[in-house]
């Protein structure tokens, strides 16, 4: 029973792909007819029936002709797959109930141009993707992350049936392929701030509260604090100036797992996690995390915020 | 396996289908009753109009109501809905109301499945050239269609060339296929009743206007060969079936139990000429006759001489059949006859003909070569004349033709002619056939048609046996010399081919034939006989059918290997550039410094200049000459100066001292 299970393992050489780019060498493709092409079979026979019982000269040319046509189609389909390089890229982040898109870059290092390859991860929708002469193309093949935690979205099917449809040419690269699934947030009111303001840490770093003159603008600076009555009175060479503000309480957020209800589910409390994070981002407040066995000091910005859903998203997991 | 996954049609491949089924069904029309082609047109036009309003499909239930009336409509047209013409009726009413129904990719699939088959049934009815030509044309179509169904949208032309390179690539395997696929011969079952229809010939019986109505049509009827030099034009008397029983209207063969050949009344034939080899190619005239020239001495095998001298095959002809056959044009022919067969060349109806049985009983005092031509000198002298369309007889035809009329076509004079022999009591009998032919420089065959058509008479002399006689000889000798065309005045109903007068386009009309012999000979004709000709004649032996798949697949194996070499690409070719530097740098490796792959040409001549000051020189240049090549304008001289870097290297050996 193992050893049966262990078939398909053997037949396709099911591992995984260490080595970039992954290149399609025969080894690698199978084929087999389609549905089409054995109801072409059929056709055919019938037919080649038809002419011998008839007697027609032309007909038994023409019956071998789509013969010839079937077997050079085969060829085609086998061909269509034949020594193409796959470069996968990093996938980003998503939460969980979004589509994951892994980018793949193909590359046809020959002549003729390859049409109609179609790329799906295991029952995930497909993507068709064409690729000219001797050129690339790049394509994100779809994942829908259902669950939270770090998603290995396991082989790839890379199959095609141009030209004809009568053949389909498949093959399993199987690239080391991850992402990270943020728990889906729930927005539920952020709990009250913890007044724990030391304003005395934070003195040089910009406050939220009292005015303190104006500065040239830095990427970073929300646009929500441009100066816009300045901006508009000077010249138009000058940079951006933004408020600034100083003093005040820097008034820090600590997003707590004790302080989520959640029904006892984890899950759910990882999601109220989630959401209190997206809130505390969109109102710029300084938050920080505390998980059980995780803190994640208090800062702002999406750099934090992506280190604050990964905490989130791998909480519980075994590291890898 | 596929999966079973639908996948929706895009709508720019609804013209490919339309295209489909409109290439598949249009050559069909020519047989077709008119209103279920009207049918066909009308469901197209209405899925183009559907296609370009972006409508809906209609409703199943609409479909089946078609598909039924069309059935019954069909049904009531042909009487079945499985012979032939049905069985292609309703085929072609699918094909035209399939596009109707169609969503998925696995429907569009079947109709173009379904359009292959429908090509087939097109031979069915004609195996010619130009049929030959637009089912190749058709097949492109299917494929690019079947290209567009799984390869995505692209231009028209694009995907015509790429069905037409798959075609080519095809082609190898169809002649390996064609040539030595182990060839059946005949029906596997039997085959429906209007398998056959349509097949012309010379008539089972004649009656005033059979011939003439034959002589209407240029088809050919057969082509012949000869092996040295051809018989004058006026001994060429084709030899179809004989006729000698007359009813005052009609002449027919003897009860056909009389007509089988038997052994006790082997016909003699003598010869008293040459004789003339020829190979004829007989177009299928769903009747039992050969077409020899008068008299054949050597019958092809499945072929026996009737008593009445008829060479008869032993099953009509129902394909284009290739015999050779010798003929002797002076003989004498079975000089003792039996008596019943000559009482039956002596039988006329009773009461009919007065005047003509009074005017041979005036001769019967004259011995029978004298009767012979005072009745050509009858037709001779007194005012006959030759015409394809004669006024039409009473119920004394005879009479009427003699005395009254005297216009006719060939099979009157052969008929009246027979009668005033008879009434004289002389043996004689009817012989339908063919007469003349015409010499196709092209290829050497001479080529006879229906309109060549003739008959003439056959009186028995005791001592001589029978004797051709030609009354039409008599009434107009340009018939027999030159050819119909010539014996007829203008405005007569002659087929177009016949009376080309315009040398070129006789030439055209002669190369085309020619052509259209090669073809029905080479192509059509491949039966298990030219089979295992062509099969000996390429050094294959007496095969059967174990050598023979051996053999297929053989040539199948080196054909497939060939499509392979030429489809699946080869290494890319690499820059001559990029292969001078790698080799100059597996020279330097060589020696002792290694490019690692992250490392410019610049960076890397740094390093050895630091590294090995000995080959500084030589890795500079060579990879300032590179690295212009690649990323510059440089020409030829520097790949050159690169190209000879590696020679100017310290030798290998310095470095170990």
């Amino acid at each position: 029973m193992r050893r049966l299970a262990s078939l398909p393992r053997c037949l396709f050489r099911l591992r995984r792909d260490e080595q970039l780019p992954i290149v399609l060498t025969q080894r690698r493709i199978f084929i087999l007819p389609t549905r089409g092409g054995v109801l072409f079979t059929v056709v055919l026979a019938v037919m080649l029936i038809g002419a011998i019982n008839y007697n027609l000269s032309l007909g038994h040319a023409l019956v071998f002709l789509l013969a010839g046509l079937g077997i050079v189609a085969m060829i085609h389909t086998f061909r269509n797959l034949y020594g193409l390089r796959l470069t996968p890229g990093r996938a980003e982040a998503v939460f969980a109930g979004e589509l994951v898109r892994f980018p793949m870059q193909v590359d046809n290092p020959h002549q003729p141009p390859r049409r109609a390859l179609e790329f799906s991860f295991a029952a995930q929708p497909v993507v068709t993707v064409n690729v000219p002469a001797a050129g690339h193309a790049t394509l994100a093949i779809p994942f829908l992350a259902r669950r939270r935690g770090r998603l290995d979205p396991g082989r790839l099917t890379l199959s095609t049936r141009y030209p004809l449809g009568l053949f389909r040419a498949w093959s399993y690269p199987h690239p080391m392929l991850s992402c990270v699934v943020y728990p889906r947030p729930i927005r539920t009111p952020l709990p009250a701030s913890s007044l724990t303001s030391d304003a005395g840490r934070h003195q040089g770093e910009g406050g939220q509260e009292d005015f303190a003159g104006l500065r040239p603008r830095q990427i970073s600076d929300p646009t929500r604090h441009i100066a816009w009555k300045a901006v508009a009175r000077r010249s138009d060479e000058q940079p951006l100036l933004v408020k600034h503000f100083a003093g005040g309480s820097a008034e820090e957020l600590w997003l707590d797992w004790s302080l989520t209800s959640g029904e006892g589910d984890p899950e759910v409390r990882l999601s109220i996690l989630a959401g209190w994070i997206m809130g505390a981002e969109e109102q710029e407040l300084r938050y920080g995390l505390r998980l059980p066995e995780h803190t994640v000091l208090p800062a702002q910005g999406p750099a934090h915020r992506a280190d604050c859903l990964q905490v989130l998203a791998l909480h519980g997991q075994p590291d890898r | 396996m596929s999966r079973a996954t639908a996948v929706a049609l895009a709508p720019d491949v609804v013209p490919w289908l339309l295209a489909v089924a409109l290439v598949t069904a249009a050559p069909h029309a020519e047989h077709l009753p008119l209103w279920l082609s009207l049918v066909v047109v009308a469901a197209l036009l209405w899925r183009t109009w559907l296609w370009y309003r972006r409508r809906r499909l209609p409703p199943s239930w609409v479909l089946a109501i078609l598909v039924a009336g069309s059935a019954a409509g069909i049904g009531w047209q042909f009487h079945t809905l499985l012979g032939k013409d049905a069985g292609v009726a309703l085929l072609v009413v699918f094909m035209a109301l399939k596009p109707l129904e169609i969503t998925t990719r696995r429907d569009a699939m079947v109709a173009i499945m379904l359009g292959y088959f429908l090509l087939l049934t097109h031979y069915l009815y004609s195996q010619s050239i130009p049929t030959g030509i637009w089912l190749l044309a058709a097949i492109t179509v299917l494929t690019a269609a079947l290209i567009r169904l799984h390869g995505g949208p692209q231009p028209i032309p694009v995907l015509a060339r790429q069905a037409a390179v798959l075609l080519a690539q095809a082609l190898p395997f169809m002649l390996i296929l064609y040539v030595l696929f182990p060839r059946v011969s005949g029906p596997l079952w039997g085959l429906p009743q209007d398998a056959h229809s349509g097949l012309s010939g010379l008539p089972e019986q004649m009656s005033p206007g059979s011939i003439s109505h034959l002589s209407r049509s240029g088809a050919i009827a057969f082509r012949s060969l000869f092996v040295g030099e051809l018989p004058e034009k006026s001994e060429l008397y084709w030899r179809g079936p004989v006729f000698d029983d007359y009813d005052g209207l009609t002449w027919r063969p003897r009860s056909a139990a009389t007509r089988q050949p038997k052994p006790a009344l082997a016909p003699v034939i003598v010869a008293e000429g040459r004789r003339y080899a020829y190979t004829t190619i007989l177009e299928a005239h769903n009747q039992r006759w050969l077409l020899a020239l008068d008299l054949p001495t050597s019958l092809p095998p499945d072929s026996a001489l009737a008593p009445s001298l008829e060479l008869l095959a032993r099953e009509p002809l129902r394909v284009r059949a290739r015999f050779s056959l010798v003929s002797v044009l002076d003989y004498r022919a079975n000089v003792v006859e039996t008596s019943a067969t000559l009482q039956q060349a002596l039988v006329l109806p009773e009461g009919l003909n007065p005047r003509s049985r009074a005017l041979a009983g005036e001769w019967q005092s004259r011995n029978a070569e004298q009767i012979a031509e005072t009745a050509l000198a009858m037709f001779r002298d007194q005012h006959f004349y030759y015409t394809l369309q004669p006024p039409l007889l009473g119920s004394d035809a005879m009479d009427d033709f003699l005395f009254t009329t005297r216009r006719g076509f060939c099979e009157h004079y052969a008929s009246a002619f027979v009668f005033l022999m008879r009434a004289a009591g002389v043996p004689a009998r009817v012989v339908a056939g063919y007469q003349g032919g015409e010499l196709n420089p092209v290829d050497g065959y001479l080529t006879v048609r229906q309109s060549d058509a003739h008959a003439w008479g056959e009186i028995w002399l005791a001592g001589r046996g029978w004797v051709r006689v030609d009354p039409t000889a008599a009434v107009a000798p340009s018939r027999i010399e030159q050819g119909i065309a010539a014996a007829l005045n203008e405005g007569e109903p002659l087929p177009v081919v016949v009376r080309l007068d315009t040398a070129w386009l006789r030439q055209l009309r002669n190369r085309w034939e020619a052509a259209n012999n090669t073809w029905n000979q080479w192509v059509l004709g491949y039966n298990p006989q030219r089979q295992r000709e062509l099969l000996t004649r390429l050094g294959l032996p007496d095969p059967d059918w174990q050598r023979m798949t051996a053999a297929l697949t053989a040539l199948s194996v080196a054909a497939l290997l060939l499509v392979v070499l030429w489809s699946l690409p080869t290494r890319p070719a690499i820059d001559p550039a990029q292969r001078a530097w790698r080799r100059y740098c597996a020279e330097l490796a060589r020696r002792g410094v290694t490019r690692a792959a992250w490392e410019g040409p610049l960076a890397f001549a740094q390093r050895v200049a630091s590294e090995r000051p000995d080959l500084a020189a030589a890795t500079s240049e060579a990879a300032a000459c590179y690295a212009a090549l690649r990323y510059g304008r440089a020409g030829g001289e520097q790949l050159r100066r690169l190209q000879r870097c590696r020679y100017g290297l310290p030798p290998r050996r310095r470095r170990k001292a």
